[in-house]
């Protein structure tokens, strides 16, 4: 018996072209439906023998034996019958696409469908408000025309689609959800780039006074010899610091150019709104996967899952199938063996306590970590005070190689500390994953901390600073005249005036150095562990004693979710250090760039296709929520800086300021009307607030 | 109606855009890859038809173990033979495409595992699924006795109303909770 998997059967085209002069092919119950509304019409329009009441007067044409009918017969209600009808054409026409049949029978029904709409979409129009009722269905027409060239511009706008589909078909969908996740995070940077770029570097570089016309803006004199070092620049010391690319460089004058462009005001709303579009944006994404993904760790599906979705279609390379024929077969083979095995209890103490000694073991590291690093950078505090020169390469950029390395070895450890738990691997795996995020976590948030006491110290040197300026200059006009206090103004050049420290661009420095360490050592590891290991593989093989290539090192695999890991933590710094470094989103997205290119590059030269191949159900969402998470722990530190402590002196856009936020104050005070600093202010009124705030929640 | 030579009508064009969830860049670049399938003089042809052991070297299908269901599914000529005009290869790919919905794409994942199109998946149809998808070589296939277990492992999940056999709306239903599916139901040219 032949199903029924279409309306009843493809009729022939011949056929369907003869009937498309009547009211056109129905499909069963509009068959019926359709008639009956006909012979109505066609009663209704032949028994009216005084004049309707239709809008347009009294023109009565018979109905001739085409079924075709005049509007103006037509009572409203059958107007509206008629309108209904049309309606219900033009949903059946958008949901072609959507309906199994084949090609020909959705072209002819599309055909029929568009037939009826054009015929009696004009004739509705007629009567009231018939010029609008066509303006507006030609309106929508024309947004539809517009809607679909948009998006199928922007389907050619999206970079790198056909690396990536070289990637899927070579290594499955797991390892190109990597790099699809890497050009998403691009596009991220790329609009917060936009927004740093162009409303905070350069008007100031525009419209800001030049380099060295005021103190702040110059290399002071002491540093003036080595600031165009290469070893200096690297450092982002020298003419690298008194720039655009670090908070210390900009003014505090309210108004800048012009056209009196607020520079404060801006820098502190781009600082804001950074955070604000990056939360949107994320959580706009999650909502969006957690809609099209089903509910993701449903066990009751297990072996039906594997059976009917386990396929990659998109594998096209012979070599990736063989493997995926493979790994589905075992995991087919381990289910039915755990599906029939009894659970073995006698070991259960024994697992037990060795997986809890597991978790012991891993917290020892953990806070080995932690206290390294915090070591390491009460270290380098007490070789910045006696002098960066005097020490080696290795002892000014300990923190950050420290940080990278532990980043890199300390995964490992916890890799063969895992062994002992003796978990099923995709559990593993989630442990793994849940313990890199504890080290990075807890490595960030460590220095962190010793950069707040590098902050505090800054502070207390203020303080003497400032009594240091006062007496200088002091000094300056006691030794210039000391008859009038209208002594002429000295000349003084701005690199010779003594200078606060700012402990906004040190910070803004510090994470510059992070994240280029950072990206240099998983550049260096990808050509060390990847590319170096498949060369020495491919080319020792011949004369060594063990088959290489299906031995020990034999080649590498991509690790998906270590890298997936390395990009959101990446991103975390970014948005941590973005507010005192305005050049970091233009820093990332070079290094995005440049990544995407050489991982791409790396894997399709040095990398083999995964032997298990484990989809961590619902990783999409899995690694939204971690990126959310960093989001709002990185964005926590900046945000406490900015509420409580004071901003510098003498550097950066709110210096002399008592908090940073008192920009807004400020602007509300002096730019708006008066009423509306009176309104903001009864609006601001807690009482007011809070209601607002639970009912939005 | 079908293609003309070389070219792809305008109004074709559009029309295929309704119909489908293909983008103009998709169904050009599709039109052009069928072409090429095509003989010289094949290519006058007003609505040619391309044989299945042809469209069976296309790179994106040919590592796929279902590759000739697939092309049964989608042919629509009387011979059953597995040919495909290009407004069944335009039906493919777009059923296959990233924004296609899972109601079609579980429809024809259906079809296309029914190897037996009688409209249910029985035994014999969940047993040949299982060796397509455990490859060629001897040394990969399932045992027998570890065939039946997996089968009646799959029917006791799927079969909501005992009878012995998987269909459509059942299917559906174990499909539409997996996450994986849509992901992994794609071709892209």
């Amino acid at each position: 018996p032949h199903p029924s998997y279409f309306s009843p059967g493809v009729e022939d085209f011949q056929e369907n072209h003869k009937r498309e002069k009547h009211y056109g092919k129905r499909r069963n119950g509009d068959r019926q439906q359709n008639k009956r509304e006909n012979q109505r019409r066609k009663r209704s329009s032949k028994s009216v023998s005084e004049p309707e009441t239709s809008e347009d007067g009294d023109d009565e044409e018979e109905v001739n034996n085409d079924g075709e009918v005049r509007p103006e017969l037509l009572s409203p209600e059958e107007l509206e019958k008629l309108k209904e009808a049309v309606d219900e054409k033009k949903k059946l026409i958008q949901s072609l696409r959507g309906k199994p049949w084949p090609m020909k029978q959705k072209l002819v029904t599309l055909r029929e469908s568009q037939l009826f709409v054009e015929k009696y979409e004009g004739a509705l129009g007629k009567g009231k408000g018939r010029k609008l009722y066509a303006y507006k269905v030609m309106m929508t027409k024309k947004w539809m025309k517009f809607q679909r060239d948009f998006e199928n511009f922007k389907t050619a706008c999206i970079p790198w689609e056909m690396k990536i589909k070289e990637i899927e078909s070579h290594f499955g969908s797991s390892v190109a959800s990597y790099f699809i996740f890497l050009r998403w995070m691009y596009s991220i940077n790329m609009i917060l780039f936009g927004l740093t770029f162009g409303l905070v570097m350069v008007p100031e570089a525009l419209m800001g006074r030049p380099y060295g016309s005021i103190p702040r803006k110059t290399v002071p004199r002491a540093e003036e010899a080595g600031a165009m070092d290469f070893a200096v620049l690297w450092d982002f010391g020298g003419y690298a610091q008194y720039s655009v690319l670090f908070y210390g460089y900009y003014n505090n004058q309210r108004a800048i150019g012009w056209f009196k462009f607020r520079m404060p005001l801006s820098y502190f709303l781009v600082g804001v709104g950074t955070v604000a579009y990056s939360y949107m944006v994320v959580i706009r994404t999650m909502a969006r996967n957690a809609n099209e993904s089903g509910i993701g760790d449903d066990n009751s599906f297990n072996f039906s899952w594997k059976m009917f979705t386990s396929w990659d279609y998109l594998i096209g390379n012979p070599e990736t199938a063989d493997n995926k024929f493979a790994s589905i077969t075992t995991s087919f083979k381990e289910a039915i063996l755990e599906e029939q095995e009894s659970r073995k209890d006698d070991n259960i103490h024994l697992t037990r306590f060795l997986r809890v000694l597991a978790n012991f073991l891993v917290l020892c590291c953990l806070a080995g970590s932690g206290y390294l690093i915090y070591f390491v950078v009460r270290r380098s505090q007490k070789f910045a005070l006696d002098g960066l020169e005097n020490h080696s390469w290795w002892e000014r950029n300990e923190v950050n190689m420290v940080m990278s390395l532990l980043g890199m070895f300390c995964p490992m450890l916890f890799d063969v500390i895992s062994t002992l738990e003796n978990y099923h691997p995709r559990v593993a795996l989630q442990w793994q994953l849940g313990r890199i995020f504890a080290l990075f976590l807890g490595n960030l948030y460590t220095f962190i901390i010793a950069l707040m006491d590098a902050i505090n110290l800054k502070r207390k040197e203020e303080k003497v600073v400032k009594y240091n300026i006062t007496m200088w200059e002091a000094s300056l006009y006691n030794g210039t005249g000391s008859e009038n206090s209208t002594a002429p103004p000295i000349t003084i050049h701005p690199a010779d005036v003594p200078r606060g420290p700012c402990w906004e661009t040190m910070v803004g420095q510090e994470f510059v150095r992070l994240i280029i360490s950072d990206t240099m050592t998983t550049y260096i590891t990808l050509l060390i562990g990847d590319f170096l290991r498949a060369v020495l593989v491919r080319f020792l093989n011949h004369c060594w004693c063990w088959d290489l290539e299906a031995g020990f090192p034999s080649y590498s695999e991509f690790d998906v979710s270590g890298n997936v890991l390395g990009l959101i933590f990446n991103q975390g710094m970014i948005w941590m250090g973005a507010f005192y470094a305005p050049c970091l989103p233009a820093l990332n997205l070079l290094r995005l760039h440049v990544s995407m290119y050489l991982q791409c590059w790396a894997v399709m030269c040095c990398n083999v296709p995964q032997e298990r191949v484990f989809k961590a159900s619902g990783s999409n969402n899995f690694y939204m929520a971690m990126l959310l998470v960093i989001l709002f722990l990185s964005t926590l530190p900046a945000i406490y800086t900015i509420v409580t402590i004071p901003p510098s002196f003498d550097c950066g856009p709110f210096s002399g300021k008592n908090r940073m936020f008192d920009v807004i104050q400020e602007t509300l005070e002096s730019d708006f009307p008066a009423w509306f600093s009176k309104v903001f202010s009864y609006a601001s009124n807690p009482g007011l607030v809070l209601p607002f705030i639970l009912l939005m929640v | 109606m079908g293609t003309t030579a070389s070219q792809l009508a305008k109004d074709s064009l559009s029309e295929y855009q309704e119909l489908t969830f293909l983008t103009k860049q998709e169904i050009l670049l599709a039109h052009r890859r069928f072409t090429e399938l095509l003989d010289r003089d094949e290519r006058n042809h007003p609505n040619p038809r391309v044989p299945m052991e042809v469209i069976l070297t296309l790179p994106e299908l040919k590592s796929n173990p279902f590759k000739t269901r697939i092309c049964q599914v989608f042919s629509t000529s009387e011979d059953k033979d597995g040919s495909l005009t290009f407004e069944d290869f335009l039906d493919l790919l777009s059923a296959f495409s990233d924004s296609a919905t899972l109601e079609i794409k579980s429809h024809y994942a259906f079809r296309i595992f029914d190897f037996d199109d009688d409209g249910t998946l029985d035994c014999g149809d969940l047993e040949k699924l299982v060796n397509c998808l455990t490859g060629e070589t001897e040394d990969t296939r399932l045992s027998s006795e570890e065939m039946r277990q997996l089968i009646s492992n799959i029917l006791d999940e799927s079969d909501i109303d005992k009878d012995g056999t998987v269909n459509l709306s059942e299917f559906q239903h174990v499909i539409s909770r997996s996450p994986d599916f849509v992901s992994s139901f794609k071709i892209v040219l």
